[in-house]
C-alpha cells in the first residue's frame, strides 16, 4: 500500500515518527545551529539581567524590557530558546516513554507548549514596549 | 521482530549500575538534567513576561517570590544549570568537529564543564553582590 514505491513505510508509519522517518538530519542540525545562537544569546542575557537589571521588583522589569535592545535579544532568546528546548525534549521522550499514545500526548504537547509560550511571550514583550 | 521466539538465553548488556563510575557518564547525564531545567526555567521565563505586562497588581507576588531568599535560590540553582549545559554544549559541538574524543581527552573536558558550572554561578553572584553593579 505505499504510495511512493521507493520507501519500504507506510505512510502511516512515517507521520507517526515510529523508526527513522528521514527527518533526523534536520534535527541534528536545526539543535546546532539554535544551540550556537543560544551559545550567545543566553549568555547575554543571564549576564545583562543580573547585571544591569534593578531587582526582580516591577519597575526593574519594565525598565529592563522596555530597552530596544533588551527587547529585540529577549525575542531571539525566547524564540529560539523554545525553539531548542522542545528539540532536545523530543529525543528525551523518544528514548524514555514507549508507549505510543504516551508518546505521542507527550510529543503534541512539547509542539503546542512552546507555541503557545512563545506567542504569548513574544505578545507580552510588544505590549510592554507599544502599550496594546 | 515482536512475537519471534528466542533461541536462547542472550548476553545482557552491563546495567548502570555495574558499569565503572566514569565522568563522562555524570557529564552526559546532567547534560539531560540540566535540558530539562532550563527547559522548565524557560516556561518560567515565559510566564515572567507576560506577567510583566500583564500589570503591577499581577506581576507583585512573583516579583515578591523572585526576591525572597527561595526564589534567590532558584535563580542561583538556574544559573548554574545553565553554566554547566552551556560549558557541556561547547564540548559536544567541539565533539561534532571529531575533536577531544580521545577518553582521557574527553574526561578533562567533563572535569571543566563541572567546574564551571560551579565556578562561573559563584563568580556572577560575587560581581552581584560586591561588584557594585547590581
Amino acid at each position: 500500500m505505499n504510495t511512493t514505491p521507493r520507501k519500504m513505510r507506510s505512510a502511516l508509519g512515517r507521520v507517526r515518527h515510529h523508526g527513522a522517518s528521514g527527518e533526523g538530519t534536520g534535527h541534528f542540525l536545526g539543535q546546532r545551529v539554535s544551540a550556537i545562537a543560544l551559545i550567545m544569546l543566553a549568555t547575554w542575557f543571564v549576564l545583562n539581567a543580573t547585571l544591569t537589571m534593578d531587582g526582580p521588583s516591577y519597575v526593574g522589569a519594565i525598565d529592563f524590557i522596555s530597552d530596544p535592545i533588551n527587547a529585540v535579544g529577549v525575542v531571539l532568546l525566547v524564540l529560539i530558546g523554545l525553539y531548542h528546548m522542545r528539540l532536545g525534549m523530543q529525543v528525551i521522550v523518544e528514548d524514555y516513554i514507549h508507549r505510543p499514545a504516551t508518546k505521542f500526548v507527550l510529543l503534541l504537547l512539547n509542539t503546542l507548549v512552546p507555541l503557545a509560550l512563545g506567542a504569548g511571550a513574544i505578545f507580552a514583550i510588544l505590549a510592554v514596549n507599544f502599550g496594546v | 521482530m515482536a512475537g519471534a521466539s528466542r533461541p536462547g538465553p542472550r548476553p545482557l548488556s552491563p546495567h548502570l549500575q555495574v558499569w565503572r563510575w566514569h565522568v563522562t557518564m555524570l557529564s552526559s547525564i546532567l547534560h539531560r538534567a540540566t535540558g530539562v531545567v532550563l527547559y522548565v526555567s524557560m516556561i518560567g521565563f515565559s510566564l515572567w513576561l507576560m506577567a510583566v505586562a500583564a500589570g503591577p497588581e499581577v506581576y507583585a507576588p512573583i516579583g515578591a517570590f523572585l526576591a525572597s531568599p527561595l526564589g534567590q535560590l532558584k535563580l542561583y540553582a538556574v544559573a548554574a544549570a545553565f553554566a554547566f549545559h552551556l560549558a557541556n554544549g561547547v564540548r559536544h559541538l567541539v565533539f561534532d568537529t571529531g575533536v577531544g574524543l580521545k577518553p582521557s581527552d574527553a574526561e578533562t573536558t567533563a572535569w571543566f564543564a563541572i567546574l564551571f558550572a560551579i565556578v562561573a554561578p559563584i563568580g556572577l553572584w560575587a560581581l552581584v553582590r560586591f561588584g557594585g553593579l547590581g
